[in-house]
Parts: C-alpha cells; structure tokens; sequence
C-alpha cells in the first residue's frame, strides 16, 4: 500500500467501485477503502435493479442475477391485488457476489483495494481534503490523495468532517428491515409491493423473489412513522400474519436516504456519491442504478480534474449529474410525498378501480395517474416522467 | 443546539445485543454523535445533545431513550 495516490474512494459498494473504475480507467492512480472484511457483505439491499440501467455498467451474469422479474403487484390494505405487466425486466441479485464482481472491474482498471479499513478522519492541506486517516487491523494510517471521493454509505460521516451537510432528516430516512425466507411459494416473475397506514405507513412493504422458492422480504417506513414502531416489529407482524412459521436465513436492517439529492455535493478536494450522496430514488428507494451512475460520474470528472491540473473541476459533478439523474429525482419526490399522505381508503378504491382495467391494458404510467387523480401538479410531474423523458 | 454541559447527562442508550450495526442512526444524527465500525458502535457523549432522533429511526429498536434517569432528573417546580 502506497501512502500517495491521486483518488481515495471511501467505501466499496456499487458507487465506490464505479466511482474507482472510472477513475482508474482514465490512467489515474486509485485506492479504495472498505470498512467491513468483505466487499458486498452484509447486504443491506433488497436487491431489485432494471436490466436497462444495470446492463450499462456490467455484463449479466448467472452468478448475481436470482431472478428476472417483468410484473409488479400491488396490494391494497384491504387485499385487493393489482397486477401490471412492466415494460421491462427488473432483475433481483444476489448482491454479495454482484458487489465482489462490480469491485473486480475496478481492480482490472487498476484501482487497489484495502478491506478492514475504517476511515476516522481527513487530512487538509491547502484549504482542501488532501486525504484520509484510516485505522487498519488496529494501526492509524495516513493515506494522502488530490480527491477523495467518499462513498460511505447512509451512515457518510466523511462528507460532514469536510463540512458537507450530508446528516439525512430522519423523517426523511426510510427506516428498513429485511429478512430473506425460504420455503414460500411464489411467483418468480412478480415483485410484490404492500401498502398501508398497517402495513407499512409512510412506505411500503416489499416481496421479491429470489428464486428456489425464497424470497426478499422487507419493510421501509418512514422515521416518523418509527417513533411509534419499528420496521422489525412491523416486519414481524406482516410475517406472522402472512407467512407464518416461515424460515428467515438472513434478518437484516438499513436505513436509505428517501429525498432528492444533497445540493452540495463537492467541496474543495471531495466528492461524495451513492447513499452518502443520497442519490437514491426517492419514490422507490432504489439506489444500485443511481449509486452506480453517481459513482461512475464522480470517478470521471475526478480522473480528468487531476489530468487537466484544475480540482476545481470537480464542482462540474453537480450540474452533469442534476442534468442526468438528479432532476428526475425530484420529480419522484414530489410524487413519494403526494402518496405518503393517502389514507388507507385512497389505497382500496385506487385498487378497486383499477381491477376494471383490463390486464393488457394497465400501465404504470395510469396508476400514478389514477392514485394522483385529484392532485393537478403531481399529474404533471407524472407525464414528464413517463412522457416528456 | 446549546448544551449546560454540568448538568447534561447522556440519557441514550446503544443495545450492543440488538444492534445490527446498520448506520441508519449514523445518518441521521445531527451532532456527528455515533461511531460505527464494522460490528462496534458508540455513542460519542461530548457531541450528544439526546435529541432522540436516532432513537425514532432505529429499525430493531436496539437504542432505548432512558425514560428512568429522565425522572430522576427532572425538578418539580413548587408554584
């Protein structure tokens, strides 16, 4: 392990990694450093991607793909289940090995990787970051780098010590929790989506397969909603009720960033990307794709700021990805907050109404509009999504 | 957010037990008051304002607001 290098990157998720490849793939010198022992592991994820935004980044392969998915259910507090035919194939991974393979193709670029190292600081020179301080196997080290690009996760401590306001509103924090169980029996095509005040308020519940008759199942809520119970307790009411006796071979909690993303997302020296960006979509809570279209874009600009000898370059992230990703994200913002204030009632005869559609010919683009019926703003916000892109 | 720093006493509580380590409290603490590493968290007690927000956010409800020690500070004012 050299003690100089152009770019550290904070953590080794899909953000990091890509964050890594794209950088080191300009010719630049890389160093990323994960906390945990294990790259892709504990999963924190409920694991669903789109094939399309995926495929831009990685090859498919059997190893991480679980299950190809191309329908989406969604179930109404009073049961009433609405089934729409996606337009397109989301797959459900298995992270713990997509997340291995993702930091391999950093690797192949060049990028060097060190587990077990815990960033507890930054260095400053100059009026910028100038690198990190990092304890490994019980030694403080120092590690210096023209940019550090911290990808820490929703937990990101590194972009506030560089006086970036990545702390995340709790009410704003979708507080989740998941386990995987086996032994169900289920359709491998369909991903499951609950909602209610009961079943999940201010959020959803989530079924996805993972093939082999197992499946993710998880709950996010809103903080708010955690002041009075928690996604465990919820969780474990929906299992008891739903599927009792079944097996959970791996109980995991998380939390994600549900909001538009951080406006600052620079500072002399720093970037961040992925969760500790926030660039989650903030409807779904999805953020594999965003992380890894945030980390490739920060790992770029980082690469070519160095290159062309001006870091101040690296303030140019915030406009490419507000241009690419982060307007849209907006957009589904403005739509989460429309249906976190439904009433269990709106959920029900959203349903009701729409079982008369007939099957071919319901869209998702049509259930936004139909639950934001009443609600002018949000339909439009819905047809630049769905049209306007 | 000012702190009597004689009189304040930390009133959170970290369940090692039932911490999945997960760092959603980490997020969502205002003061940068909680260190995580990979399976040890902590509460860093200078930095602490017990705003409870971590509290609220945890999804296995392994960090408790000790409502005991709240009592036993609490100062009924004679009027």
């Amino acid at each position: 392990m050299k003690e100089n290098y152009d770019v550290i990157v904070v953590g080794a998720g899909p953000a990091g990694s890509m964050a890594a490849r794209f950088a080191a793939e300009k010719g630049v010198s890389v160093l990323m450093l994960e906390k945990d022992r294990d790259v892709g592991y504990p999963v924190r994820c409920g694991e669903a991607v789109s094939k399309t935004s995926l495929e831009k980044f990685i090859t498919p392969d059997e190893r991480w793909i679980n299950a190809r998915t191309n329908k989406l259910s969604f179930i109404a507090p009073n049961d009433k289940e609405v089934t729409i035919e996606f337009k397109e194939t989301a797959y459900i991974l298995e992270r713990r090995i997509f997340d291995y393979e993702l930091a391999k193709t950093a690797v192949a670029k060049g990028a060097e990787v060190l587990t077990r190292a815990y960033v507890n600081g930054l260095l400053f020179a100059d009026g910028k970051v100038s690198g990190v301080k990092y304890e490994h196997r019980g030694e403080q080290k120092n590690a210096s780098a023209k940019i550090v690009i911290a990808a820490d996760g929703v937990e990101s401590r590194v972009g506030r010590w560089a006086g970036l306001k990545t702390c995340v509103d709790f009410r704003e924090m979708e507080s989740c929790y998941q386990v995987t169980a086996t032994g169900l029996e289920l359709n491998d095509e369909t991903c499951y989506f609950y909602f209610g005040r009961e079943t999940a308020p201010e959020g959803y519940l989530w079924v996805f397969p993972k093939g082999n008759n197992s499946a993710n199942i998880g709950i996010g809520i809103s903080g708010l909603s955690g002041k009075k119970k928690s996604a465990q307790k919820y969780l474990d009411e929906f299992l008891a009720k739903k599927y009792p006796g079944v097996s959970a071979l791996t109980a995991i909690a998380g939390g994600v960033p549900c909001s538009i993303t951080l406006e600052k997302l620079t500072a002399p020296g720093i970037m961040l990307a992925g969760d500790a960006a926030r660039q989650v979509n903030p409807l779904s809570g999805g953020g594999i794709a965003s992380g890894m279209t945030g980390g490739s874009i920060a790992g770029r600009i980082a690469a070519e700021a160095i290159k062309k000898n001006d870091l101040t370059y690296i303030s140019s992230y915030e406009n490419e990805w507000r241009e690419k990703v982060g307007k849209r994200h907006e957009i589904y913002d403005r739509i989460k907050n429309g249906i976190y204030g439904f009433k269990d009632e709106k959920f029900n005869s959203l349903a009701e109404s729409f079982l008369k559609v007939p099957f071919e010919k319901r869209s998702l683009n049509q259930l936004f509009k139909a639950a934001l019926i009443n609600n002018p703003g949000l339909l439009l916000d819905i047809a630049k999504v769905f049209i306007g892109r | 957010m000012h702190k009597d720093k004689e009189n304040w006493k930390l009133l959170i509580e970290i369940n090692q037990d039932k911490c999945d380590f997960c760092g959603c409290c980490v997020g969502v603490c205002p003061e940068d008051a909680i260190e995580l590493k990979e399976a040890q968290i902590g509460i860093i007690e200078s930095e602490c304002t017990n705003c409870s927000k971590c509290v609220w956010s945890c999804p296995v409800e392994a960090i408790k607001f000790n409502k005991d020690e709240l009592k036993k500070q609490t100062v009924v004012m004679d009027i």
